[in-house]
């Protein structure tokens, strides 16, 4: 027997986020009078510990067994309020949230509107929450291991924790080494330690951790499943290199026929390596990777009277026959680290990146001052005849940040010191050089950060505000032209080095991540967290996180505390080694199914299948879910001819009365 | 049709996206015409193109459905299930009748609260334009 629906209705004030436009008591005096609704309350603060103990002492003394809360969106609180309602013995699932506060309080301002609007919403509720059924989660086991795709500082941070607490980590890399973009940087802002000998500890430590398998050169090829089961399939690339015969000697590179003739990634271009190559000496795993687009052998099946590098290696260790291999794996939580591009100032092309040589990006003077660096760590420019030491130096600050003109109205908070980290270290080598740094403002925010920025400037580094507008060539100098606004006076400096302090974008290849896991971007392109103040390091897919400059640019500290939050939030359920399956599946009435099969054919995650079932004597196919598999979206209801497939809690019978509802309130 | 005309829109907003940009349209207090009724469902490919109807015939004046980017969709294709299917409803309804500003589909992502408000005056402005529905003979659900 259907028990006789008894509703009470909460309204929330919010303070006064949603009284001050929405006339909530003349709202209780609406709802009381619609039909099964015992109940109607007010109170400022629903969400807080009064608010819902008032609402689980009305279930016990009115018996009520429907709730509708009226306040903010059911993406904010419907977890708060269904284990209230649970709390007070009811099924949590027969809750309905009215959105009164982001669909209607904050976004009408006339009080008169608004309060009809929020009636309007509650009307729907009720007319949806007396036909809700109750519902079970379910409770699967968890892999008790973690996938980490990305290993800069952020990826190695997690998984070093991960790994630290006992479970299994997977550390995909796409490129040969770990390390990212940390590892090219020459000193970190304040302190000022030196970034390689920070890093290669944890990059040592990550490769040979008994918990982490490390697969570097690799890429994520597949991921199926949900959280606490994820199914991952790994390309890993081949390297031509029998990654457990070779030593790292380094032989093969210095033989390679086509050695030091192409530009080193990791030198961002300004040092050269060979087809063979490691590409860093501190790479890790310290293994040699033959580059196919440049290898002579592989790209045109002939090298000399035969390849160099095999001749050479002792170890015996190249082999041109070598294939990507696959492996697939389980884990129960995903930690999504692929960092961040350089803004790539070609698309600024007032600024000459293109043209001038001596233009270069922050990035390229992190290799230049670095003493790995392809000139050993000697600023050096071309003066068209010869390299020489530069006498002035210039930096602009905000390149491809806080810039409508190219798509990126973000601020990437790290130009501000890691050009005065560059400054500094600039005149460490050249006490004689003239620099400015041209800026719009300087944001030195973190510990630290403020002091260091004073010290630059005392060390006889002008700041000059103004962003310039043009960088140009007269005779072997090249011209700065900038307003300087604090004086109101227009500029030409002339100077013989230009760093553009590049911002930070998302990757290229975002796309692919997004693709494998259903992740969204915020409206700046980085990956969209599930709450930009509460959730920063959770996604709306369950059991996927996000760390370091992909969800948004960041300095090394801030990386590595998101890196530390993601591994702790992915460790959540590996500890406990179940998760709950939500409840809201689709279900199948197979007194009425067909056994079409059309929800079968629609299914994107292959939950629903065929089943003989015995009718009266006769055997029939009808539809059956899997319910560990389904994840709820009801694509297949709309498709089924007998409408006899359902989404538990969006079934038809529950979405018409809300359609209806809204309809005959005119 | 009365100066002061407000036509009664009904919405299905996929939770994952348009329903987030609404909300965040909430958070950013972007201010639009308040009669757009949100109903939640979770993909726009759980809308039936019943639905639409049903809303017509109850008194809705116009609907809307809105959804994740093609291609961004939370559920990998559900909303290439409401393209087609709804499509073929834009079709079938301008077929039989009903003036092709009362139905509106868009796609509006978690981060696009701006364009959520672009949406609803476009909507709000059709349906203005096309007057009072009275294309269907009522069949309303005593719910």
């Amino acid at each position: 027997m259907i028990e006789k629906p008894k509703i009470g209705v909460y309204i929330c004030h919010c303070g006064i986020n949603i009284s001050s436009t929405v006339d909530v008591e003349t709202v209780e005096e609406y709802a009381l009078k619609l039909p099964n609704v015992e109940v109607a309350r007010t109170y400022s603060y629903m969400c807080s510990d009064p608010g819902q103990a008032l609402i689980k002492e009305d279930i016990k003394e009115h018996d009520l067994n429907r709730i509708i809360v009226a306040s903010c969106s059911p993406r904010m609180h419907e977890p708060t309020f269904r284990k209230a309602i649970q709390e007070a013995g009811l099924n949590p699932y027969f809750l309905e949230m009215a959105n009164i506060r982001e669909q209607c309080s904050w976004v009408h301002q006339d009080m008169e509107e608004a309060t009809a609007k929020a009636k309007k919403l509650i009307t729907a509720s009720v007319a949806k929450v007396r036909l809700l059924e109750a519902l079970e989660s379910t409770e699967v086991d968890a892999e008790p291991a973690a996938l980490v795709i990305g290993a800069g500082i952020a990826g190695i941070q997690a998984a070093l924790d991960i790994a630290d607490a006992g479970f299994k980590t997977y550390l995909v890399e796409k490129t040969p080494s770990v390390g990212g973009r940390m590892a090219q940087l020459d000193k970190t802002f304040p302190p000022l330690d030196c970034s390689a000998c920070i890093l290669t500890p944890k990059m040592v430590d990550c490769a040979s951790h008994p918990n982490i398998e490390l697969l570097s050169y690799s890429e994520v090829e597949e991921i199926n499943g949900y959280i606490g089961n994820f199914d991952v399939k790994v390309r890993k690339k081949a390297r031509y290199v029998d990654f457990d015969k070779c030593t790292g000697c380094g032989d093969c590179a210095t033989e390679c026929r086509v050695a030091d003739r192409f530009p080193s990634e990791f030198d961002e271009g300004m040092g050269k390596r060979s087809a063979i190559y490691l590409p860093f000496p501190q790479a890790v795993p310290a293994k040699y990777t033959i580059d196919p687009e440049h290898c002579l052998y592989l790209k045109r099946g002939k090298c000399g009277k035969g390849p160099k590098c095999q001749e050479v290696c002792g170890a015996g260790a190249i082999n041109f026959e070598q294939e990507d291999e696959f492996v697939e794996f389980k884990v129960g939580a995903i930690i999504v680290a692929p960092g961040f591009d350089p803004f790539d100032p070609s698309r600024k092309p007032e600024y000459g990146y293109d043209d001038y040589p001596n233009v270069i990006t922050g990035m390229e003077m992190e290799r230049l001052v670095s003493a790995s660096g392809p000139t050993g760590g000697k600023v050096l420019i071309n003066n068209g005849e010869e390299e020489i030491e530069p006498k002035e130096v210039a930096f602009i600050k905000c390149v491809g940040s806080r810039d409508e003109s190219v798509g990126n109205e973000y601020c990437s908070r790290v130009c501000c010191m890691y050009t005065a980290k560059q400054a500094h270290l600039i005149r460490e080598k050249l006490p004689d050089a003239k620099i400015r740094i041209y800026y719009m403002d300087v944001r030195a925010f973190g510990k630290g950060y403020e002091e260091f920025y004073d010290r630059v400037r005392r060390e006889n580094v002008r700041y000059i505000r103004g962003n310039p507008s043009e960088i140009f060539k007269r005779g072997n100098k090249l011209v700065v032209k900038v307003e300087d606004t604090l004086n109101s006076r227009p500029l030409e400096d002339e100077v013989d080095m230009v760093v553009l302090g590049v911002g930070l974008e998302p990757r290229a290849e975002m796309r692919q991540v997004m693709d494998l896991l259903r992740l969204s971007q915020s409206g700046d392109r980085f990956f969209l967290e599930a709450h930009p103040k509460l959730r920063p390091v959770d996604t709306a897919t369950d059991g996927v996180y996000l760390a370091g400059c992909c969800q948004g640019p960041k300095d090394i500290p801030d990386t590595v505390a998101q890196a530390k939050g993601a591994a702790s939030s992915a460790m959540i359920p590996l500890a406990r080694g179940k998760v709950t399956i939500d409840a809201q599946v689709a279900e199948v009435n197979e007194a009425t199914c067909r056994g079409c099969g059309f929800c079968v054919e629609i299914c994107p995650y292959s939950a629903i299948e065929m089943v003989t079932v015995n009718r009266f004597g006769h055997e029939i196919e009808v539809a059956r879910v899997n319910e560990a598999l389904c994840k709820g979206c009801g694509s297949c209801s709309a498709a089924c001819l007998s409408d006899s497939i359902q989404p538990k809690s969006f079934r038809d019978r529950q979405i018409l009365p809300q359609i209806a509802a809204l309809g005959v309130m005119k | 049709m009365s100066a002061n005309y407000e036509p009664n829109i009904v919405a299905f907003l996929c939770n994952w996206c348009s329903y987030a940009g609404a909300d965040l349209a909430g958070t950013s207090r972007v201010q639009y015409p308040s009669n757009v009724q949100i109903i939640r469902v979770m993909c726009t490919g759980r809308v039936n193109p019943l639905y639409v109807v049903n809303a017509l015939q109850q008194g809705a004046d116009g609907v809307l459905v809105s959804g994740c980017h093609p291609g961004d969709c939370h559920y990998m294709e559900g909303n290439y299930f409401a393209r087609r299917r709804l499509g073929m409803l834009k079709d079938l309804l301008e077929f039989v009748g009903v003036d092709s500003r009362r139905f509106h589909m868009s796609w509006v992502s978690a981060s696009e609260g701006h364009k959520w408000k672009e949406v609803v005056e476009k909507t709000v402005e059709d349906a203005r334009e096309a007057g009072p529905f009275e294309g269907f003979r009522r069949r309303q659900i005593d719910w």
